[in-house]
C-alpha cells in the first residue's frame, strides 16, 4: 500500500503540488488525470525517489522513496514519457539492465515484444519513437515489479498498439502490483484504468472505482434533457449528461465526461464522494 | 470487445457470457477464462471482470471451486431464460406496447405476425 500525506513540492518559488492526501492499494491499475501542468509527472517522480518531497510523507509499504533502497528500487520500474534512445540492441539492453530488477524475466520480455510486433534485434536508437516505446513498455511489464509508474505510456503509440497495451497491461502485471498511469489519452486506457484519480494543483479531486463512480454519478447518454445536470456535451445523435445518481441503476462511466464534471463542480463532486 | 450500450461494463460483460451460455458456446461444468485472461482477451481491467464474475456467481450462472477456477452451472440456462422472460415481460414489453399506443397501431395486427 502506497500511503502519500500532505504531500508538498515545488520547484524553487513555484508550488506544484500542496496538500495531497491518497492512499494507493494492491492489486490496481491507477488512472492519474489531471490538466496540464498540475503535477502528475512530478507526482510519479516522488513515489519513484527521484525528488524528495518538501513537505509531507510517502510511505511505500514501509519504505521511504527518497532513501533509495536497493531493495525497493529493485520491486519498482517508472516508465518516463521521454525515454533514452540506446545505441544497442533491444534484446542487449533487456539482457544488460534486466539484472537490476530481481525478478526480471527475459523471455517474458520477448513475449510482449512479440505482442507489439516489435523486432527484438534492431538497435534502439534506430527505432522510430512509437517502436522505443513499446521495448520500454516491455521491459518495464518483464521486470516483474511490484510497482509500476507510467508516465503517459500510449503516447506515440500507433493504433494496433493501444489495443495491445491495453491486453498486455492486463495479462502480464501481477495480482499484487500496484500500476499508476499517467494519462492524457483517457480514450485508450478506458476500461483498464480503475480507480481513477484525478488531481487539481492544490487537491486531489477524486480517487474512485469505477464501481463506486457510477453508483454515485449516472451517465446518459439519451435525449431527454435532466435539468439536474452537473455536466451535458452534445454528441452525434445525442448528449452525454452526468447526474448525480438516484436510482440504484449503473450507467457506462465515460471518464472524458466525468472529468469535466469534476472539474467544473469540485466541491459538489468532492461532497458527493466522501459520503 | 465493443462496448457500445449505456450499460456498465461490468454488466455487459455479464450478458456476453449468458449470450454464449444460451447459444451453447459455453456448456454446464466447462471452465471459463480466469478473470486475468478474460480481462487481457477483451481489454479490460481483471478487477471489472472480477465484478462480472461475482455477479454471475451470486445468481447462480456459475460457480466458483477454489483455486482452480470459475464454471458454469448446470442449471444456468434455466437461470439465464428466467431472468430474461422476466425483464421482457416487466421492461421490453411494455415499451413495445407504448410504442404501439403512440404510432396508433392495434393489438389486432400482431395475430397474423405471430408464427404458430
Amino acid at each position: 500500500m502506497i500511503k502519500i500525506e500532505n504531500l508538498g513540492f515545488s520547484y524553487g518559488e513555484k508550488p506544484v503540488l500542496k496538500n495531497i492526501t491518497m492512499t494507493l492499494e494492491e492489486g490496481k491499475i491507477y488512472g492519474l488525470l489531471g490538466e496540464n501542468g498540475v503535477g502528475k509527472t512530478t507526482l510519479l517522480t516522488l513515489l519513484c525517489g527521484l525528488k524528495n518531497v518538501k513537505t509531507g510523507s510517502i510511505d511505500v509499504d514501509g519504505h521511504v522513496p527518497y532513501k533509495r533502497e536497493p531493495s525497493f528500487l529493485s520491486d519498482l520500474y517508472y516508465l518516463s514519457d521521454e525515454v533514452p534512445e540506446v545505441n544497442m540492441k533491444a534484446t542487449d539492453y533487456a539482457k544488460n539492465y534486466g539484472k537490476f530488477w530481481e525478478k526480471f524475466e527475459i523471455s517474458k520480455f520477448h513475449e510482449i515484444m512479440g505482442i507489439f510486433e516489435n523486432d527484438p534485434e534492431q538497435k534502439m536508437n534506430r527505432m522510430s519513437f512509437g517502436q522505443l516505446k513499446k521495448t520500454y513498455i516491455s521491459f518495464a511489464l518483464a521486470c516483474n515489479c511490484k510497482y509500476i509508474f507510467m508516465d503517459e505510456p500510449t503516447n506515440g503509440l500507433d493504433i494496433p498498439s493501444k489495443a495491445q497495451f491495453r491486453k498486455a497491461v492486463t495479462r502480464y502485471t501481477s495480482e499484487d502490483s500496484t500500476l499508476l498511469i499517467s494519462t492524457h489519452q483517457v480514450r485508450d486506457l478506458e476500461n483498464i484504468i480503475d480507480p481513477i484519480i484525478i488531481l487539481d494543483r492544490q487537491d486531489v479531486l477524486l480517487n474512485a472505482s469505477i464501481a463506486e463512480i457510477s453508483e454515485k454519478l449516472y451517465f446518459d447518454y439519451s435525449n431527454e434533457r435532466k435539468d439536474s445536470a452537473l455536466y451535458s456535451e452534445m454528441i452525434p445523435g445525442g448528449s452525454i449528461q452526468v447526474y448525480p445518481n438516484t436510482s440504484c441503476e449503473e450507467s457506462k462511466v465515460n471518464i472524458e465526461a466525468l472529468f469535466n464534471t469534476v472539474h467544473l463542480h469540485k466541491e459538489l463532486v468532492k461532497g458527493i464522494f466522501s459520503k | 470487445m465493443e462496448f457500445n450500450s449505456n450499460k456498465a461494463i461490468y454488466l455487459q460483460i455479464c450478458d456476453a457470457i449468458c449470450e454464449q451460455i444460451l447459444s451453447g458456446g459455453l456448456l454446464p461444468d466447462a471452465r471459463i477464462q480466469s478473470v486475468r485472461e478474460y480481462g487481457a482477451d477483451i481489454g479490460v481491467n481483471p478487477n471489472t471482470v472480477m465484478r462480472s464474475y461475482e455477479k454471475l456467481t451470486g445468481e447462480g450462472i456459475i460457480y466458483n471451486k477454489r483455486g482452480i477456477g470459475y464454471f458454469i452451472a448446470s442449471e444456468a440456462r434455466e437461470i439465464i431464460l428466467e431472468q430474461q422472460k422476466r425483464k421482457f415481460m416487466e421492461d421490453e414489453l411494455p415499451q413495445i406496447l407504448r410504442r404501439m399506443k403512440l404510432l396508433g397501431i392495434d393489438a389486432s395486427v400482431l395475430s397474423g405476425k405471430i408464427p404458430e
